[in-house]
């Protein structure tokens, strides 16, 4: 009984609570670190990191903080994380850390995470919580990868490196300029939003 | 007879056999001698783009009537007119995949986005030519020389470009024509980086030497003057284009004429005279009353030359409308004329003067129509007695 409960729980971040392309939150790094496929998947793992751990910790903590001062907790816990992200990447690659530069540590600003410790991981325990902040996270990731595969096979010619077209490619400068990121969100919001329709016109049918 | 006699419904009442589409058509016919002078001069180059160019915009329009995103039909011409004036901004070399792409971008994101005919904020040949110019910056400074010889039987190397790949530099090619690659400038080009000025008769006939010049500003003029005598155009527009980029460059040339061109280099030279006439001139773009085609034609041929003197781009025409189209709702909102009868009463001091109700119609939007509802307006104005 429970674990199809928490399958369910898991596959609302990624399909119908999507952060990116339903509920449209965290648009900044969204729109500005997925220059590349490479840039968005560690932009994506840093802010899953950070939202699972402090969804986790919030939760654990939901019975011991007093309601007046609970948004003040969780940007510190929350602040925590992201600066254990932040010198794990400038650890592991400096020239990620400087590609993603103040945006791994504007992650606490992320509205998707203080979202979800205020409207999820406060009232749940810890195990539903984090399952619950892991699909959202992935949704995200799924969300900026899109955005970034694109711009980068459009904008450079290449996928995660790999070139894809050969030497005498020519790039598509808009896509790695901050129009080009509206124009693939704008254009994936509309592919997302004609297939739920699409869905929805269906069930009904089915119903009827 | 089951035509009944008086025909019910709402205004306007008045017919004309004026449709979008006898207007649309007539513009493409204003449009062909023009197209036919680009190819006399960039020879079978320009003709594939042309072809390309307005090819994928009627299959961009075709898809999108289809699906029913947009409203329109195809057969409204109003593809075509986007697919010439686009194909005419672009340089005769330009790669016909990018040309492609710039049709196709031109009906997706500037007509189909906003609904269709009638609905685009911004003209939709600007938008493509915009996109490509922001996407591929070096492929669309990139000019070839008119006249050249056997223009008829080879293309531009560019032009042939694969799908997706750098094009080839039409510099070489030009050697081996012993001709100049900088003969491959444009006027306009050439005074910003070089500072020549190309003389008058050049500029407007585009029929000596190898400049690398659009269609002959006289030829244009002359077809919009056509355009404009059908009343299928008003002239207000591109007059006052015209008018205020003459005087701004002429009061910039007076201050110092060392520095900047004469006025008349600055009319009859880039795309300023096709911008006046054809894109300004768009009517789901423009301003509908007659002050407000005033002061958006004032504001383009302003931009427009401030653009070409001060921004690092040597041309600013599309920049100019682009703005221009944005502003044109509000230029259009302060500048409604006096209704009928209300100019009477200023002189009492009782009402204000303008915008007591638009006269486009507020139904159009919801917010519109709530906030000038004669209600809100007129009842604490009531005399008191």
């Amino acid at each position: 009984m429970s674990a199809p409960a928490t399958w369910d729980e898991f596959m609302e971040g990624i399909w119908r609570q999507n952060p990116v392309f339903v509920m449209v939150l965290g648009m900044c790094p969204t729109l500005a670190v997925t220059v590349s496929g490479v840039n968005a998947l560690s932009m994506g793992l840093a802010t899953l990191f950070v939202l699972v751990c402090s969804c986790g910790l919030v939760s654990l903590m939901r019975n011991i903080v007093p309601k007046e001062v609970r948004i003040a907790v969780y940007i510190v816990i929350i602040a925590t994380f992201v600066t254990v992200v932040d010198y794990l990447i400038q650890a592991i690659s400096l020239a990620l850390y400087d590609a993603l530069g103040a945006f791994i540590q504007l992650i606490v600003v992320n509205c998707i995470i203080l979202g979800r410790a205020e409207a999820h991981a406060s009232r749940n325990p810890p195990l539903p919580a984090m399952i619950n902040a892991l699909g959202m996270s992935f949704g995200f990731v799924i969300g900026l990868l899109a955005l970034g595969t694109v711009r980068e096979i459009l904008g450079a010619g290449t996928l995660f490196g790999v070139s894809l077209f050969g030497a005498g490619f020519q790039p598509w400068v808009i896509m790695v300029l901050p129009p080009g990121g509206f124009f693939v969100l704008g254009a994936w919001l509309l592919v997302f939003s004609w297939w739920a329709r699409r869905k929805a016109k269906r069930g009904s049918t089915q119903n009827a | 007879m089951t035509q009944p006699l008086i025909e019910i419904r709402s205004a306007p009442h008045v017919q004309a056999a004026k449709t979008v589409e006898t207007i649309m058509r007539h513009v493409v016919y204003s449009l062909l001698p023009i197209c036919a002078f680009y190819v006399l001069q960039y020879g079978i180059s320009a003709l594939a783009s042309i072809v390309v160019v307005t090819a994928a915009c009627l299959l961009a329009e075709r898809f999108f009537v289809r699906t029913g995103t947009q409203s329109g039909r195809l057969s409204d011409y109003s593809a075509v007119i986007t697919g010439l004036l686009l194909a005419l901004t672009l340089p005769p070399g330009f790669p016909l995949w990018m040309g492609a792409v710039a049709g196709l971008v031109a009906i997706a994101l500037g007509k189909a986005l906003f609904g269709g005919i009638g609905f685009n904020v911004f003209n939709p040949a600007l938008v493509g030519r915009a996109f490509v110019q922001a996407a591929f910056p070096t492929a669309i400074a990139t000019y070839t020389p008119s006249f050249i010889p056997g223009r008829f039987t080879e293309f531009i190397p560019s032009s042939l470009a694969l799908p997706l790949m750098i094009p080839a530099d039409p510099a070489a090619w030009l050697k081996a024509k012993s001709l100049d690659a900088l003969a491959g400038a444009t006027p306009l080009a050439k005074w910003k980086f070089d500072g020549v000025v190309a003389n008058a008769d050049e500029l407007l006939t585009s029929l000596s030497g190898h400049m690398a010049v659009g269609p002959s500003p006289m030829l244009i003029l002359l077809c919009g003057a056509y355009l404009a005598l059908r009343r299928f155009m008003d002239w207000r527009i591109p007059l006052a284009i015209l008018g205020s980029a003459a005087l701004t460059a002429w009061l910039l040339f007076a201050f110092d004429p060392a520095r900047y061109p004469n006025p008349f280099f600055m009319l009859f030279s880039g795309g300023l005279i096709l911008g006046a006439v054809y894109m300004a001139t768009d009517m789901a773009t423009s301003p509908v009353t007659p002050k407000g085609m005033w002061v958006y034609g004032a504001l383009i041929g302003l931009l427009t030359v401030v653009i070409r003197y001060y921004s690092g781009l040597p041309e600013g025409v599309m920049y100019a409308i682009l703005i221009a189209n944005a502003a044109s709702p509000l230029i259009e909102k302060i500048t409604q004329p006096v209704p009928f009868g209300r100019g009477a009463m200023v002189g009492l001091g009782r009402a204000k003067k303008r915008a007591t109700y638009p006269l486009n119609p507020g139904y159009i939007s919801r917010e519109e129509a709530s906030a000038v509802t004669p209600k809100k307006r007129f009842l604490p104005k009531k005399p008191k007695k």
